[in-house]
């Protein structure tokens, strides 16, 4: 069983604020699912091959080149709060 | 006319029977009417559409159109779209506009479709309801107090009730095939990589593919001729040429091998759809199919592996969600550090579902867990494939049921995600092994659609479509409307 400072670690990890108020609900509902997914260590895989993906195949690559135009203005159209084309965040840098 | 089939409509269109103007104002009339209780929409393109109406109108004119020029269809919101708002169901997207077109939505424009608008959807498709959509839910046009399955929820009821003509829809745990099972029409996820996942907003980049939802097979045969194909822009992408499949559809299907899982007609799966499903596959016989008990050893397992695999991948593709470069931004300033603003910003602008499965994923990829959960997954995922391929030297399709009832009622399922999640028990094998898979609307429980779901072989989508027209040539499911949209 998740305890309520587990959730909290985890939302730390994942960058999630989760209130107070929706933690307990967040916790046994992610309790029922660690116990559902749980089903998985039953298995006997010691001989089998992780497959990460579904058709086997390799990974096609390209060359290391720039193939994207600068469109920057329009990508920032988006952006909640831009000057001089730069982002801006909360202060990162004393 | 809105009962008539893409293929149907094509046919108006170039005998010049009907103008892409008249479809198009006959279509944007119908959603006027019917969506403000069906809630499929979540943005309509009228003026957009007009104009691409008129331009397929001067191709049809000219003689440079296609099959597909001026048809209409709307695209599930989670495919981006220049210019036009696209939300992916999700508050964290409301104000989003997309810089580009997905390949999907660029290659059918190209065709010379007319996009009507984009469709209502389970947040970021993380949903079998279409009840964690940011927009409301959306109601099932067989019955308004039932939902329409998910997550590509929106499409499937704008379809069932003929408010457009086909669909978009992304499937990665049965998002397209469960929602058209339960509005009793057609809908097809091929092979993982045989269309361009660009553009396409990620949920589990293994899993993730783009597929249609109509009213009949031979219609998404027409669709994925123009959708499928390989894109450079997919690292995943598959470089297969693509067959004609609006032409295969049409040919004789020879001898066919159909496997039957027996385990997946056992007490999980309700008696009325198994006794539906049981007449379909008889249907199946009687145009030479032949039917064969199988077995697949580990698709119990596939709900369980799912749930690693995908929320693992979802909580690393969301991570881009932090309201710096687009999305939504908390309009609380306190003056704090970084990680608070990147934490309020994605806790006002995810729903509850998508932050479990965020806090579902962190946590079977964090130190200690990995090995025993994420890897572990993924041996299964393994298991589950090789039972497909197996079975596979055999017969030619697997074949059994789409869900395991009929739609259920809305806020029915909403309280346990589990009793949620086990509604894609069916349709989940396919997208961990990466194959091809078809519902196909087969008859009705209680006054609702059931979908019998065939799974084929890696890019044989061709042979699945030409099942699906050769079944369908000979019922008329597909062709049953919701009496208030007929």
């Amino acid at each position: 069983m998740l305890q309520p400072d587990d959730i909290r670690r985890l939302c730390r990890l994942a960058r999630l604020d989760v209130s107070d108020a929706e933690i307990a609900d967040v916790s046994a509902k992610l309790s029922s699912i660690v116990a559902m997914v749980d089903q998985l260590q039953a298995v006997d895989t010691a001989s089998v091959t992780p497959m990460a993906h579904p058709l086997d195949r390799p990974q096609r690559l390209r060359s290391d080149v720039v193939t994207d135009a600068d469109r920057h203005e329009l990508y920032q159209r988006n952006a909640a709060s831009v000057e001089r084309d730069l982002y801006l965040v909360p202060k990162v840098i004393e | 006319m809105h009962t008539r089939t893409l293929a149907q409509l094509s046919a108006d269109l170039r005998a010049r029977r009907l103008s892409a103007t008249e479809l198009t104002k006959h279509y944007l009339e119908r959603i006027a009417r019917h969506d403000t209780t069906l809630n499929a929409f979540i943005t309509v393109t009228r003026e957009q559409a007009l104009a691409a109406a008129a331009a397929a109108d001067k191709r049809l004119a000219n003689g440079t159109a296609t099959s597909l020029t001026g048809l209409p269809l709307a695209h599930k919101d989670i495919f981006c779209t220049a210019g036009v708002k696209t939300s992916c169901g999700s508050r964290m997207l409301d104000n989003f506009v997309a810089p580009y077109d997905a390949t999907v939505v660029e290659r059918l424009n190209a065709a010379g479709v007319v996009t009507l608008g984009k469709t209502n959807m389970d947040e970021f498709a993380m949903g079998s309801s279409n009840e964690t959509s940011f927009y409301g839910p959306v109601k099932n046009p067989w019955d308004h107090a039932l939902v329409p399955g998910g997550s590509s929820g929106g499409s499937a009821a704008a379809v069932a009730s003929r408010i457009v003509p086909a669909a978009t829809g992304t499937d990665t745990g049965g998002s397209i095939r469960q929602p058209a099972a339960l509005t009793g029409i057609t809908g097809i996820k091929p092979t993982y990589g045989r269309v361009s996942r660009y553009g396409m907003i990620a949920f589990a980049s293994s899993l993730d593919q783009a597929g249609v939802l109509t009213q009949t097979a031979e219609d998404a045969a027409l669709l994925l001729e123009a959708m499928a194909g390989f894109d450079e822009r997919d690292s995943t992408s598959l470089d297969e040429p693509v067959p004609q499949y609006s032409k295969i559809v049409n040919e004789p299907w020879g001898r066919i091998t159909i496997g039957v899982p027996e385990s997946f007609f056992d007490k999980g799966l309700d008696a009325d759809n198994a006794q539906t499903l049981r007449a379909a596959l008889k249907d199946f016989e009687k145009l030479g199919a032949t039917l064969k008990p199988i077995e697949l050893d580990y698709i119990h397992l596939s709900v369980p592996a799912y749930y690693v695999v995908a929320p693992a991948e979802a909580s690393s593709n969301l991570s881009r969600f932090d309201g710096v470069r687009f999305g939504h931004r908390s309009a609380a300033k306190p003056n704090d550090d970084l990680l608070a603003f990147y934490m309020r910003n994605r806790g006002e602008g995810f729903g509850a579902e998508v932050k479990r499965r965020i806090l579902t994923g962190t946590y079977v990829l964090s130190a200690g867990y990995f090995d025993a959960y994420y890897v572990q997954a993924q041996k299964v995922r393994k298991l589950v494939s090789d039972d497909f391929a197996r079975a596979f030297r055999d017969v030619d399709f697997v074949a059994g049921p789409t869900t395991p009832s009929p739609a259920f009622g809305l806020g029915q399922k909403t309280s346990d995600p589990i009793e949620m999640y086990l509604n894609d028990i069916y349709t989940i094998g396919a997208n961990l092994a990466g194959l091809p898979a078809m519902t196909l609307p087969c008859g009705f429980v209680r006054g609702l659609p059931v979908g019998l779901q065939l799974v084929a072989p890696p890019l044989h989508e061709a042979q699945l479509l030409k099942a699906g027209h050769h079944f369908q040539r000979a019922t008329d499911w597909h062709s049953r409307v919701p009496a208030s949209y007929a």
